[in-house]
């Protein structure tokens, strides 16, 4: 239906947040683009997250700046296509620590964050109760983040890809890229899907924002960049009225999203939405592609939350979802073109910020394929980066 | 196994409400002559029976203070305090 | 807990028969004859499922096969081997080393029961369509109307308009009838008389047949009206239904123009159809067609095995049929489940028999599902502002826009823009629906994989989060 289009500039793979994002910044950019997804927008890992946007879970580094540099361009973004269009909420995030010592470390973890430009307020319990009344009063303080905010993010990946068709892009749905095409130097210059309706799809550049399966697209290209899944369980209750009103997560979360153990890690976060359910996330499991519901994970996720909410002993568990969180060993996404390949691009590995970090890429992309030097440096996220750190 | 039926009361909304034993909450409530003991949480649409059979949790109905009790399946019990469910039933929760 | 002859300390079951309907029942009592150490497990406070919905102390007189309810109910509580849980609502169905672990709540309790082969036979419920006025109270299920009758002694109204497709309106205009209720009339969308094309079918089960005759003569008795190419297009009232819209209707469901009258009632009961509950197969990753009927269901094999490893499947959720094929189907799945536990011998001749049986009652429900199709003229019927969604209260015209204006390509991804299908039922009464929708918008028809994006449900029913941090496991104490 759409082939008499002239051949596109960027062809982004994946209508994921990531790939909506980079479409959304590359047509305001004035590029052509075109769009492929082997399902429905937003159908993969951004239909089973939180909608996180968030500073707050970051110590000070790369992955910081581009939280930082996302948080004010997902503000834009929401005033660009209305707040509630995306149900883009501004609520803030209550870190609470349990006790002394997590305070006391948590403590440091702000004062770090702070010199970085992070809004952080160290809060006493009774700051804390006031922010949130139904929390534990086990609690004995905490932190709270101004900038932490939240989107619905399948409808926020819906939307920033309407914005792009808007602007002229195009958006093959239900296609899969099955290979790259390459020109006699190498280069690459657009892919083959599985669709007999455009078996064939060219462009000055190709990203490769597919996600938890980018690994694999990275390969199909023979550029690889090692994204690996992480399963990550999240529970939905009742629709309730307002009973949490930021993102409220304990302070081992921050812990375990650094790491790198293999196995279950559950540190509870919890938060309302729109729709009226509380969300329960943040189980991280290196299990593969395994879409299996793993019983003592609820469980345990269920026991946090209580833990953190006691209110929620007596609430109904109305669904559950799981998704595949990609991750680089180094916890770092890959951002920019990749020099094995000339013509691709990667915008990928966001591991479980996806939501939150997607503006800036989509914008760092823009600006580097439309010859501006990027507001922030991307050699942290270069795609060659993992072949000179094995010996 | 089998007792001989008996009728008892309940209260709905402060009103006492007959219902025979095995009987559930909706199955009186709809013999008394009321259809709806629900508001909805969006629009505050009244609703009561649809499936009747557990399927559709249109029936909610809050229970000596307990909401989102389906009503086509929970037994009425004698002395029941059975009240109309505004919302999602946990505006107490509210804050 | 006490430790019966079938539950052996710290060993699994055998089977577990998952649902008490005519299919559960009949796997359960012939899984036990067998030698199967079987535990029956329902939702309900009493055995029957849907079908044999009743109270205490009935008398069957409102029932259709009584007697044969009456052995399965003797000889499911007699014997030894078989255990029977009630008020155990199953909310997931895990795969485990050693087979399965069914995970319930009882009373809010947590509940789990380990086995090394499951039976499904979870039934099906009332298929529906929207159409302006279908959340007004007094609006019901044909369903639920025949399940407040039987299961409860409860006239859902005084004056009924009975609407939709299938010969299960049938028994419930006569049942609302006998009972004292005026039937306004019987309002069949489909021109069954299609069913003459399949005489073969037919033939083979003129019970059946006799049966609906049964329902007809009582209608006239009743001088209830029985209209066909005619439907309820919609419901009036606010809070409680004073009337409704009967039209006739094209071969495509469209409303024939200057065919709509109002007509005086106080309530409506409506059934396209049923749609099978199929949570529990999709948990353990059965593999799902797409029956003629345009419902959801699990593939099985002649054995009724489903295609994950243990797991057999019998009656409405590999494919609408009815009672009797639900007990042929059951007593084949019990056997097998026996004979792959325990190596319990099959007759023979008992098997031919079965399979017999089940040939012929599936081909008389092929041929019903091809007479009473659902073409997509219902669609036409939708003001913008109609709920499609009861739950979570999406519009028509809401999902419209997920597709037209947002993109959304599949039912799934209307369901992650615009909610329908997120609310308490999960999908399970606007799934069917939402993925006509969005299939039409595509000039196509819903496939199994549209509607598996709508009955996909890891938590199968609702536990509290205290229930689900508690955890349980009965067997192992």
């Amino acid at each position: 239906m759409t082939h008499p289009s002239p051949r596109p500039d960027v062809l982004v793979i994946g209508a994921g947040i990531v790939g909506a994002a980079c479409a959304y910044y590359c047509t305001a950019a004035g590029l052509r683009v075109a769009v492929v997804e082997r399902g429905a927008i937003g159908s993969g890992t951004t239909s089973a997250c939180e909608g996180n946007i968030l500073v707050s879970d970051k110590e000070p580094g790369p992955e910081l700046d581009l939280a930082l540099l996302s948080s004010r361009l997902w503000q834009e973004i929401a005033e660009d296509l209305g707040r509630s269009a995306i149900e883009y909420e501004a609520k803030g995030g209550v870190v609470v620590a349990g006790s002394r010592e997590t305070a006391e470390g948590l403590r440091h973890l702000t004062a770090r964050q702070r010199t970085a430009g992070v809004d952080a307020v160290d809060i006493g319990a009774d700051e804390l109760f006031e922010l949130e009344p139904n929390v534990t009063r086990e609690a004995v303080g905490g932190a709270f983040y101004g900038q932490d905010a939240q989107v619905q993010p399948t409808l926020a990946a819906a939307r920033l890809l309407r914005r792009a068709r808007l602007r002229g892009a195009t958006v093959h749905v239900g296609t899969g890229v099955t290979g790259f095409v390459r020109d006699k130097r190498g280069a690459v210059t657009g892919v083959r899907t599985d669709s007999a309706d455009v078996p064939v799809l060219h462009a000055r550049w190709v990203v490769n924002a597919a996600g938890t399966w980018a690994g694999q697209l990275s390969e199909l290209a023979g550029a690889p960049v090692p994204v690996l899944p992480r399963k990550g369980f999240v529970l939905v209750t009742e629709p309730l009225p307002r009973v949490v009103r930021h993102k409220v997560y304990t302070a081992e979360y921050v812990a375990n999203v650094a790491s790198s153990d293999a196995g279950l890690e559950t540190s509870v976060v919890v938060e309302g939405t729109r729709g009226g359910t509380v969300l329960i996330g943040a189980s991280r499991e290196r299990v593969g592609f395994d879409r299996r519901m793993s019983l003592p994970v609820l469980r345990k996720l269920a026991a946090q939350a209580i833990g953190l909410f006691p209110f929620l002993a007596d609430i109904s568990l109305l669904r559950g979802y799981l998704g595949f969180r990609p991750y680089c060993p180094d916890h770092l996404p890959v951002i920019g073109p990749d020099p094995r390949a000339p013509g691709l691009l990667h915008a990928c590995g966001h591991e479980g910020a996806g939501i939150g970090l997607a503006g800036a890429t989509g914008h760092l992309l823009a600006q580097q394929l439309s010859g501006e030097k990027p507001d922030l440096d991307l050699t942290p996220f270069r795609p060659d980066r993992f072949e000179e750190a094995t010996p | 196994m089998t007792t001989a039926p008996f009728s008892f009361i309940f209260t709905f909304d402060g009103e006492p409400v007959r219902a025979l034993s095995g009987q559930s909450v909706a199955a009186a409530l709809i013999a008394s002559g009321r259809r709806s003991w629900r508001h909805t949480r969006t629009e505050g649409r009244p609703r009561g029976v649809f499936c009747g059979i557990g399927v559709c949790f249109d029936c909610l109905v809050t229970i000596n203070g307990r909401p989102n009790h389906r009503a086509c399946l929970v037994e009425a019990r004698p002395g029941d305090t059975v009240t109309t469910q505004e919302g999602t039933g946990h505006d107490d929760l509210a804050c | 807990m006490t430790t019966s002859r079938a539950e052996r300390a710290g060993d699994p079951y055998d089977i577990a028969v998952l649902g008490a309907g005519p299919a559960g029942l009949s796997a359960a009592v012939t899984a036990a004859a067998q030698g199967s150490r079987t535990v029956l497990i329902d939702a309900g406070a009493r055995p029957g499922g849907q079908y044999w919905r009743h109270r205490d102390g009935d008398d069957g007189a409102l029932h259709h096969d009584w007697s044969q309810f009456r052995r399965l109910q003797r000889e499911s509580a007699a014997h030894p081997l078989l255990d029977r849980r009630f008020g155990h609502s199953i909310w997931h169905v895990e795969r485990t080393e050693e087979g399965f672990t069914v995970h319930s709540t009882c009373d809010d309790e947590p509940r789990a029961v380990r086995s090394r082969t499951v039976i499904v036979a979870t039934g099906a419920y009332d298929r529906q369509l929207p159409f302006p006025g279908w959340t007004t109270p007094g609006v019901f299920t044909a369903g639920a109307v025949q399940a407040l009758l039987k299961g409860q002694g409860v006239l859902a109204g005084k004056r009924v308009a009975v609407a939709g497709t299938g010969p299960f309106l049938l028994p419930v205009a006569a049942g609302l009838a006998e009972a004292g209720a005026t039937v306004v009339g019987v309002f069949e969308a489909g021109l069954p008389t299609a069913f003459g094309r399949h005489p073969v079918a037919v033939l083979r089960n003129l019970p059946k047949l006799a049966e609906g005759a049964d329902y007809l003569s009582t209608l006239l008795k009743h001088r209830v009206p029985y209209r066909t190419r005619t439907t309820v297009v919609a419901a009036h009232g606010t809070d409680n239904v004073t009337g409704a819209t009967v039209a006739r209707l094209d071969d495509q469901w469209r409303i024939v123009p200057g065919s709509a009258r109002e007509i005086d009632c106080d309530t409506v009961a409506v059934g396209y159809g049923f749609t099978p509950q199929t949570e529990i197969p999709l948990q353990l990753g059965c593999e799902m067609a797409l029956d003629a009927d345009g419902s959801l269901v699990a593939r099985v094999d002649s054995r009724q095995r489903g295609t994950a490893d243990g797991v057999y499947v019998a009656g409405e959720a590999c494919g609408v049929g009815g009672a009797q094929l639900s007990m042929v189907e059951g007593e084949l799945a019990g056997l097998h489940a026996s004979y792959a536990t325990n190596g319990s011998r099959v007759d023979r001749r008992r098997l031919a028999r079965l399979l017999r049986r089940r040939a012929a009652q599936r081909s008389f429900a092929a041929a019903m599902h091809q007479a009473y199709p659902v073409p997509d003229g219902w669609q036409s019927w939708l003001d913008e502002d109609t709920l499609v969604c009861r739950c979570e209260e999406v519009t028509a015209g809401t999902v419209r826009a997920a597709v037209g204006d947002l993109g959304a390509s599949d039912p799934r991804a209307v369901k992650l823009y615009a909610r329908p299908g997120m609310g308490l039922c999960q999908g399970r009464v606007c799934g069917y629906a939402t993925a006509c929708l969005v299939a039409r918008a595509d000039d196509r028809r819903p496939t199994a994989d549209d509607l598996r994006g709508m009955a996909a449900r890891p938590v199968a029913q609702p536990l509290t989060l205290g229930a689900l941090a508690a955890g349980s496991d009965d067997n192992s104490a």
